[in-house]
């Protein structure tokens, strides 16, 4: 299912980063519709957290960005990244309410937090499904609940696009299927472009709509069929994605893993 | 000065506050505590306890340049010396893939000794000893003066860029929303840092300086359940341990910088004692 419309999207040509010596990402040419998921998918290394970061003008690359929003060319878009989930401080003292606070607010949380801002975090917590865990303090909370505020910080400035990388890392699968339905229906509701990194293959594909495999350049593209058919490649870049066992919508059509690539290959 | 002193004597009516240096000494620990307390929350936060640590200590080759260029007072040498060092620390920080503490280990030997190495020469270090321990009861006006313009500059610089130290302590690319830029946000705090350190360096002496920043604060992350409950704690930690130390050391004959760290050590045994007991 393509959501597509021609309301806002973001070209890049030609993307390449350079990490000293190492070419860490090279002639990268991508198109990211409005309102569509296009997962990032590929092994360890291959460049896709710096992908991410290259857009969100993190890291000097070379090549063209250009973005389009409402029929007009940009040079920027309004980005909401949620960044790969580093461990948090068990001890810190930062509540689910600060960090939003802090997100919004541009006078000190530790002195008040104005009315509006506090009816703002009320409602971007209720469409994240986390409004209970408003006075809960971040390293108390579990992978997911952490994962679903991130979320709501990245979307606390209405982005036009939204950066994901690696939300799975950590969560149960319940945790998941929670957050791809809030992502889904993000999309779907504010017409808002996501680019997803993943490594939770089986879990995104029901709701991906455009799938590109990269390894430093990008080795296909296409809606999520024609990326899986490069199954062979695929299964020798990173064995470990390929768990035919949880592709529901893809089973019919692909060959059983072999218990090596279901543990990794190793 | 002279009706600060008496409102001080009216406000503590007992012995020590007949002394005009026991009062100034209260002046002065009542605008550096809050100083300590707010940077020190950001210090513990963003695991910079050794990075303050390696500042303080710079200090010491600070003093050494201002000794090397004939300077009977090297406080301005030791300012100016500290933010660049300060600066440049962060640059090299962000340059190099090594482990942050093996980088600031480096850099702690090099200033430590560097600064040894020139106070030394021809046997004078033991004119420096006053740096090491630091004597809040010697403390001159225009010195308290200087902490309390520092004082303002700090309350500033945490009404603007608050927000942001919040969100760079819990992930660096949580603060693209500020539109800050996060080297300079890092490295303006570490100034920030060094100026208050050497400011407060005479008070309190390098040795300690570095409790005086994480002690209030440490003991307050373990009581706080939100940011504001972590720098109320913080400030008022830092501030009745202030109090309570001087008014202990002036009974006790001890020095009162020491004292204060150890009354600031009892609050965090006594927190965690009781936060033990809760949970």
């Amino acid at each position: 299912m393509i959501h597509a419309c021609d309301h806002c999207c973001a070209r890049i040509e030609n993307l390449s980063v350079r990490f000293r010596d190492r070419m860490v990402l090279e002639n990268v040419n991508l198109h990211v519709n409005c309102g569509e998921i296009l997962t990032i998918i590929g092994p360890n290394g291959a460049g896709k957290s710096t992908l991410l970061k290259a857009i969100l003008g993190e890291v000097p690359y070379a090549g063209t960005m250009s973005f389009r929003v409402n029929g007009k060319t940009r040079s920027k878009m309004q980005i909401g990244y949620l960044p790969q989930k580093t461990g948090f401080d068990q001890d810190s003292p930062v509540s689910v309410r600060d960090i939003l606070a802090a997100t919004l607010e541009s006078h000190p949380i530790w002195f008040s937090v104005s009315r509006s801002a506090e009816k703002r975090i009320h409602a971007l917590l209720e469409q994240v499904s986390a409004f209970h865990l408003l006075k809960r303090r971040l390293g108390e909370l579990s992978g997911g609940e952490l994962q679903r505020i991130l979320l709501s910080c990245a979307i606390a400035h209405d982005p036009e696009m939204l950066l994901l990388d690696e939300p799975d890392a950590g969560i149960d699968a319940e945790g998941l299927t929670l957050f791809y339905n809030l992502v889904s229906d993000l999309r779907s509701r504010r017409h808002v472009s996501i680019v997803l990194v993943t490594h939770d293959l089986p879990g995104i594909t029901p709701y991906t709509d455009r799938m590109l495999l990269l390894n430093r350049t990008v080795l296909a593209e296409g809606e999520p069929h024609e990326v899986l058919a490069n199954e062979a490649l695929i299964r020798q870049l990173t064995p470990t994605l390929w768990n035919i066992s949880r592709l529901p919508s893809m089973a019919g059509r692909l060959p059983s893993p072999s218990p090596t690539d279901i543990n990794g290959g190793k | 000065m002279e009706i600060i002193g008496a409102g001080i004597q009216a406000l503590f009516p007992f012995a020590w506050s007949r002394y005009q240096f026991m009062q100034h000494a209260l002046l002065a620990v009542l605008v550096i505590s809050p100083v300590f307390a707010l940077l020190g929350t950001m210090v513990i936060s963003n695991r910079m306890a050794f990075f303050s640590d390696v500042l303080g200590h710079s200090a010491l080759t600070g003093i050494a340049i201002g000794s090397l260029f004939g300077l009977g007072d090297p406080q301005w040498a030791m300012i100016l010396f500290c933010a660049l060092f300060a600066f440049l620390l962060n640059l090299f920080k962000g340059m190099t893939q090594a482990p942050s503490d093996t980088v600031l280990g480096v850099f702690f030997a090099i200033v430590v000794a560097l600064g040894i190495l020139i106070l030394s020469k021809g046997g004078g270090f033991a004119r420096y000893t006053a740096y090491l321990i630091g004597d809040v009861l010697a403390v001159a006006p225009d010195q308290i003066v200087l902490a309390s313009v520092l004082l303002l500059v700090v309350v500033i610089y945490w009404v603007r860029f608050g927000n942001a130290l919040v969100l760079v302590s819990l992930n660096p690319s949580l603060v693209r929303s500020k539109g800050v830029s996060v080297f300079w946000l890092e490295t303006s705090f570490s100034i920030l840092l060094a100026l208050v350190v050497t400011v407060s360096i005479r008070m309190v002496g390098i040795l300690l300086i570095n409790s005086l920043l994480i002690l209030p604060a440490a003991t307050a992350r373990i009581m706080a359940g939100s940011i504001r409950e972590y720098t109320l704690w913080s400030v008022v930690i830092s501030l009745i341990s202030g109090i309570g130390g001087l008014i202990a050391s002036y009974y006790l004959g001890t020095s009162a910088g020491a004292t204060i760290v150890l009354c600031i050590t009892l609050c965090y045994g006594l927190s965690a004692l009781l936060r033990s007991r809760v949970t």
